[in-house]
């Protein structure tokens, strides 16, 4: 076990480094920086203060050097707008996004679970023709397309619930729902699947053939089989998540970080840009890690791989 | 698909035998028919667009600006789906809009393929440090939220539609290294082969003859669901205005101009987007009736 961890760990270790590469070559790849952040009539002179006020007049591998240096130090550069550090303002909009997420998977969780069981315990029934309907329209109804729809029912229709903003706890409902379908219509052909799996299964036909219960089946043989894979598509739901939120906070004005990134975008803010990416990939490295050694400790067969 | 078809294409005729196989599969699937349909509607829309719209689509028409659909009160025949605030009829930007979408998809999903598959023969076939170096790339293009790392690097590329085809083509490809890098470990141990290595086959020999024609039938359901991945995504980037220029027809450049006036006229962001939801829904299908016609096994599954 303690292997496995080490070197799960390198692992993890090895992609933020990467990362950190990616996004620093990604922003100097079109061969001028300085383009992409300060508008294309600024004077010469203008240009050459800005490259030297952000060190970009130095040879690559100084800067890069120089910004390893400020990362391991915990700074991830200022914002060139705001004038202030890019991490003081990732953690003001990060609360807002995890609750977003944490909504989106809970609205997600309690639907897709029990449906897909009840769905694979009884294939072809009108609940699993529900099930199957709800994974196939999860899967092809565009999250930004389904917030904006539920904007105009449920908000300027009936009026039930807010459309923009994040004032009242009912602000929180439409966008975690818009964000939350798709990963329950993943969650749902999932269990549904792995139920099926289950059931073909050497073991139940064993535990079906010495007399248990179908009920006791389901309870004591089926579920906890299918929560193992669970976990892990839960990781990667996650962070799938934390990525398909800067279309929904876009959609409902949600002050978290896809909407900072969307500012920072318009702004042509790139530090602020390089700041959020490597954070982002940074708590998805992190979840993924996470996942990686709940897995190998729920299954210790992994261990060795 | 393992050994049918590697038993097929040993015997020099695996064509027929899949063509047989892929037919029955769609007559036996309602499914697979209604998924043909959609496509088939939505590529005739990009490809016969000059006869099908009804105006042209940058046409302005500031007298029947933020007109409703046709079966509304205040509607016209004149647009059957309406107009946006410029008075550009939706029915028309939307049957132009199919092209973007389609080019995008068809065209990212094939270089996504061709970088994907080159890269994990190669890390497959020779191991060693030229696989740590594709496979920590892969990796490394996996770890950053996908929607994130498209973002970052569309705002790098720039507005252009080559562009966000290149875009699509480098963040998809590392679901088609892993792809092929697993097979064709896997396939190097089969007995076929490691007959031909046997006979003197080098790999330039060996690869396109035994190893791709066996990665064919599931490349192919990757890559389906793949272009409908990235109609959504790349819908999605026009809507927050990243993808191609604004006054292209683009289903993501209608959405984004559309969500001003959500509150006010709906059927602007409501049409666009319901041409997306049907594109991937017909791809979708398709790509369902495509594995399990190629996989019969997985059809249980769903």
């Amino acid at each position: 076990m303690l292997s496995y961890v080490a070197s799960k760990l390198l692992e993890s270790l090895a992609l933020i480094v990467g990362v950190l590469v990616l996004v620093f070559f990604l922003v100097r790849l079109t061969g001028d920086p300085v383009a992409l952040m300060v508008p294309k009539d600024a004077p010469q002179e203008q240009r050459e203060t800005f490259a030297r006020m952000m060190g970009l007049d130095q040879p690559l591998p100084v800067q890069f050097a120089q910004y390893l240096a400020d990362v391991a130090r915990g700074d991830l550069g200022d914002s060139l707008r705001q004038r202030r550090p890019t991490l003081d303002i990732i953690r003001e909009r990060l609360w807002p996004t995890v609750q977003l997420a944490l909504g989106a998977l809970a609205f997600a969780m309690t639907i897709a679970i029990p449906l897909g069981l009840a769905a694979g315990l009884n294939p072809d029934g009108w609940i699993d023709r529900i099930a199957r309907t709800v994974g196939l329209a999860g899967q092809t109804i565009p999250n930004y397309w389904l917030g904006m729809l539920l904007i105009v029912f449920f908000a300027v229709e009936l009026r039930w619930l807010p459309a923009f903003g994040r004032d009242t706890a009912a602000s929180l409902v439409l966008p975690a729902v818009s964000l939350g379908f798709a990963g329950l219509g993943q969650l749902v052909r999932l269990t549904r699947s792995t139920v099926l799996d289950v059931r073909r299964s050497d073991y139940l036909r064993t535990a079906r053939s010495k007399g248990v219960h179908a009920t006791g089946l389901a309870w004591r043989h089926v579920l906890p089989n299918v929560a193992v894979p669970l976990i892990s598509v839960l990781g990667i739901q996650f962070t799938y998540l934390l990525g398909g939120s800067v279309y929904i906070e876009s959609v409902f004005a949600w002050p978290g970080l896809g909407t900072l990134l969307e500012g920072a975008i318009r702004d042509t803010d790139f530090p602020l840009v390089q700041a959020i990416t490597v954070f982002i990939a940074f708590i998805a490295i992190s979840v993924h890690l996470l996942t990686d050694l709940l897995y190998g400790w729920v299954d210790p067969r992994l261990r060795v791989a | 698909m393992t050994h049918a078809s590697g038993e097929a294409s040993m015997e020099g005729r695996p064509k027929s035998r899949t063509e047989n196989r892929l037919l029955h599969g769609l007559m036996r699937s309602p499914g697979g028919v209604v998924g043909l349909i959609l496509v088939v509607l939505v590529a005739s829309a990009a490809v016969f667009a000059p006869w099908i719209a009804t105006h042209d689509p940058g046409q302005a028409d500031f007298f029947a600006a933020r007109t409703p659909p046709a079966w509304h009160p205040e509607g016209s025949l004149e647009h059957l789906l309406g107009t946006d605030q410029l008075g550009q009829d939706l029915f028309s930007r939307i049957v132009y809009g199919a092209r973007v979408s389609l080019l995008v998809g068809v065209f990212g999903a094939l270089s996504a393929v061709t970088l994907g598959v080159t890269l994990g023969l190669l890390a497959g076939w020779f191991e060693g440090w030229v696989d740590r170096i594709v496979s920590g790339f892969a990796n490394l293009l996996l770890s950053i939220p996908y929607l994130v790392l498209v973002i970052v690097v569309a705002t790098v590329l720039g507005r252009s539609l080559v562009n966000v085809i290149l875009l699509f083509g480098i963040t998809s490809s590392p679901v088609f290294i892993r792809f092929a890098r697993g097979e064709v470990l896997r396939m190097k141990r089969l007995a076929f082969v490691e007959a031909a290595q046997a006979l003197g086959a080098t790999p330039v020999w060996v690869v396109p003859r035994h190893l791709l024609p066996n990665l064919a039938g599931p490349l192919a359901t990757l890559a389906t669901f793949e272009i409908s991945a990235m109609i959504f995504y790349e819908a999605g980037l026009g809507f927050l205005g990243l993808s191609v220029p604004p006054e292209v027809p683009s289903w993501g450049n209608m959405l984004s101009l559309g969500r001003r006036f959500l509150t006010t006229h709906p059927w602007m962001a409501v049409f666009p987007g319901l041409a997306i939801a049907v594109t991937t829904l017909g791809i979708n299908l398709l790509g369902d009736w495509l594995r399990d016609a190629i996989d019969p096994r997985a059809r249980e599954r769903g």
